[in-house]
């Protein structure tokens, strides 16, 4: 929602004027290149994600369902909002998830007072979760560096300790805010949905497609949230190439030269603060809306900590890192905890018995509830080896190749490391 | 005047876990300009060395003794701890009541080892990269050792008793002429407040007595020039990790009977250890000591039924409230020194 406004902010005739000096939509060379790929990305999603035939022994590895494919691009939604703070500023949040929390009570609210419609919910939540941002914010940034931390830290645990005590009334505690039908609904037409729809399309709508052993689950919700992702990746380009993404970066690389200059850098990292509280916020609001529940777990520091796993696994500060980053960790969550012993041992069968037993011995500990093993261990390599993350890694290996092929590598180790910076 | 004596024992041995994992990262930050998410993993794993050693006490074999039977009439087995085969019946099951004291002398090497494994191994890469870079390194590998207590131990709390002689509660308000049974207070919570007294009182001596805490402490004024006087202060300053590791450790070891040992204790623990440290002063050991010991009584006071009825949920947020005014009217908390981590 915070796309639409900003980009008829921007006004459809300068949009029109700068797209034959600019290129499409005020985008440019790669970022085209790149805005193409999330888009092929996203809208094919459930192709991509189930390569193999569903009967297969390998359809374990199938990610296409609705509920995991919503859940990466929502999560895909947070960690580009994340990446805005963290990325461009360098200011280490480790408070983000209570403005997912936000996003996810105001939604459901407003599914309890007016009716099952998400457009309502999802307004709220951006706007809440803005307004709760912009309180947090202004106090949190007076200071920088780990005090940074530790203030939207406090904060974080201070409203999930709130949301689970106190507050019950707004949040019923424990048990989660949930949609009853004794509640009002005041807009709620009578032959309208009873679950959450987009003007009358249910949200768990599914089309499945079959086609030979292939079967491809089409579902509306997952589209919703992926346009939305696509537009909230769209105005992440438009803020990283902005004069306004300039001044960001500039307060990651010297805040004090900065202010030196003149420049206070405070309404800047503020509005960037803003900016990702409510990308958070509207990714609360869309998970509200494929499932009308919200809890307070929701705002735990764990939740914050896992958003930072996802953008720096990614790469914090590229555009498609965040992306990347929370794609593989839920897939990863997913695919990953329900590996067993037994399909283990499916794997190794073709090994003599006691290789194969030793195997399935050594691989045991990092999947199925290990996985978290395996994701602390990933994301220390990443931070130790690869602290651009995946991107990072991704530039080293294309800049090998092209040194292979032509003379000039180092030319293009100095493009990749452009890149990264 | 009794109720307010009880509130502030009831919140000495919170305070004392707080004081001492403050200390260690204090210790960490202050040597190594180090900030380590990790720390709470190591006041975790301290408290996993008490379930080890109890574990092993508790290894046994088994017997048939022929002159006793069970219920079905076979002859009972009995099962006998190698501990108690080893060291005599008597001795051997003192032994086994006094798993957790003892296991102190279990942890202290161990937890030296794992901090100076920790050091060399890791954080000693971290120096000159980004706070943030650390705090994400560290807190990696606070998962990673999570999971991995998690993946030998289970998910379950174990519960881990102190030596009979110090269970149950006793009357320290008669003791300090209060009404009888006024303050009554569980006896091993005295004695952990009693032995992080002698943990904290430990290290100041170090510091402050030896030669080697004279070192580190001028390592910690001035590197460099203690550098260039050809003191190799990487060395001491690795060692002080080990310590730190160490404190945290026995922390963890002498908590286990108050709270049952579980993998995400340490996660539970770091969030306001770091908020004690903040408070106290990023850097200053005396202030990570007095902001430990502050704060459990504060949340103490805060969970009496006078004041949640004041404030509803104060008992859930004062902390991180206390934590919130004091960074933002005295950045440098309570007894920081000026120019540490002052960005």
């Amino acid at each position: 929602m915070t796309d639409q406004t900003q980009h008829t902010a921007a006004g459809p005739a300068t949009t029109r004027a700068r797209r034959k000096s600019q290129g499409v939509l005020g985008l440019r060379g790669r970022d085209i290149t790149l805005m193409g790929i999330v888009l092929f990305l996203t809208l094919a999603a459930p192709f991509i994600l189930n390569p193999f035939p569903a009967t297969s022994g390998m359809a374990q590895f199938n990610a296409g369902y609705p509920d995991l494919m919503q859940r990466f691009v929502i999560f895909g939604i947070f960690a580009i909002g994340f990446n805005i703070l963290f990325g461009l500023t360098g200011y280490l949040s480790f408070g983000h998830a209570a403005f997912l929390g936000v996003g996810s009570y105001s939604a459901v609210w407003m599914f309890k007072l007016l009716g099952y419609n998400i457009v309502p919910g999802l307004v709220l939540s951006v706007i809440v979760a803005g307004l709760f941002s912009l309180v947090i914010g202004y106090i949190s940034l007076r200071r920088s560096g780990i005090y940074f931390s530790i203030l939207t830290l406090a904060f974080a645990q201070m409203s999930f300790a709130l949301a689970y005590s106190v507050l019950t009334p707004i949040t019923n505690g424990e048990t989660g805010l949930q949609v009853y039908t004794s509640d009002p609904q005041y807009l709620q037409s009578a032959d309208a949905p009873s679950i959450p729809h987009l003007f009358g399309l249910e949200m768990r709508a599914t089309e499945t497609l079959r086609l030979g052993g292939w079967s491809f689950d089409l579902n509306f919700g997952y589209y919703v949230c992926a346009v939305v992702m696509v537009l909230a990746f769209y105005l992440a380009i438009r803020i990283f190439r902005s004069p306004f993404g300039m001044m960001l970066r500039a307060v990651k690389s010297n805040q004090q030269r900065m202010n030196y200059t003149g420049l206070n850098s405070r309404p800047y990292t503020l509005a960037a603060f803003v900016i990702s509280g409510m990308y958070a916020g509207l990714a609360g609001g869309l998970m509200a809306s494929m499932d009308p529940l919200a809890g307070a777990e929701r705002m735990q520091w764990t939740a914050s900590g896992e958003v930072v796993l996802m953008t720096i696994l990614g790469g914090a500060g590229t555009l498609i890192g965040p992306v990347l980053g929370a794609g593989l960790i839920k897939y990863f969550e997913n695919i990953f905890s329900k590996i067993n012993d037994g399909v283990l041992h499916q794997w190794f069968a073709f090994m003599p018995d006691g290789i194969e037993d030793l195997l399935v011995g050594i691989v045991h500990p990092f999947v199925g509830k290990g996985w978290h093993l395996t994701l602390g261990l990933l994301f220390m390599l990443v931070v130790i080896f690869l602290p651009g993350g995946l991107v990072e890694g991704g530039q080293r290996i294309a800049s090998v190749f092209r040194r292979d092929r032509k003379a000039g590598g180092a030319e293009a180790r100095a493009a990749a490391k452009r890149n990264v910076e | 005047m009794d109720a307010i004596f009880l509130q502030i024992l009831n919140g000495l041995d919170k305070g004392s876990a707080y004081a001492l994992i403050a200390l260690g990262l204090t210790l960490i930050f202050g040597t190594l300009g180090v900030v380590n998410f990790a720390h709470g993993a190591l006041f975790m794993i301290g408290a996993f060395c008490a379930v080890t050693l109890s574990r092993l006490l508790s290894l046994s074999f088994t017997t048939i003794d022929e002159t006793r039977t069970d219920f079905l009439g076979n002859p009972m087995k009995v099962e006998t701890p190698y501990a108690e085969w080893l060291f005599g019946p008597e001795f051997g099951a003192a032994i086994i009541d006094w798993t957790v004291p003892l296991s102190i002398l279990f942890a202290i090497p161990v937890m030296l080892v794992v901090g100076l494994v920790m050091e060399r191994g890791l954080i000693k890469h971290f120096y000159k990269r980004p706070h943030a870079d650390q705090i994400l390194v560290t807190f990696g590998l606070a998962i990673v050792l999570q999971e991995v207590i998690k993946y030998f131990y289970g998910a379950n709390p174990i519960p881990t008793p102190a030596p009979e002689l110090f269970r149950g509660s006793f009357d320290f308000g008669a003791l300090l002429g209060f009404e009888a049974n006024a303050v009554i207070y569980p006896i091993w919570r005295a004695v952990y407040f009693i032995f992080s007294l002698t943990v904290i009182a430990a290290v100041f001596g170090f510091l402050q007595f030896t030669t080697f805490g004279m070192v580190v402490r001028a390592g910690m004024a001035d590197r460099e020039t203690v550098g260039l006087l050809g003191i190799d202060i990487d060395k001491r300053f690795t060692i002080m990790f080990g310590i730190a590791a160490a404190v945290a450790g026995l922390a963890g070891v002498m908590y286990t009977p108050i709270n049952p040992p579980n993998y995400h204790m340490g996660m539970d623990f770091l969030v306001l250890s770091f908020v004690v440290v903040v408070v106290g002063g990023m850097g200053s050991l005396p202030g990570a000591v007095l902001a430990g010991f502050l704060l459990g009584i504060l949340e103490s006071f805060a969970s009496t039924a006078w004041a949640i009825n004041l404030v509803p949920g104060i008992n859930q947020i004062i902390i991180y409230l206390v934590a919130i005014v004091v960074l933002l009217t005295r950045p440098r908390g309570l007894m920081g020194r000026k120019g540490v981590m002052e960005e």
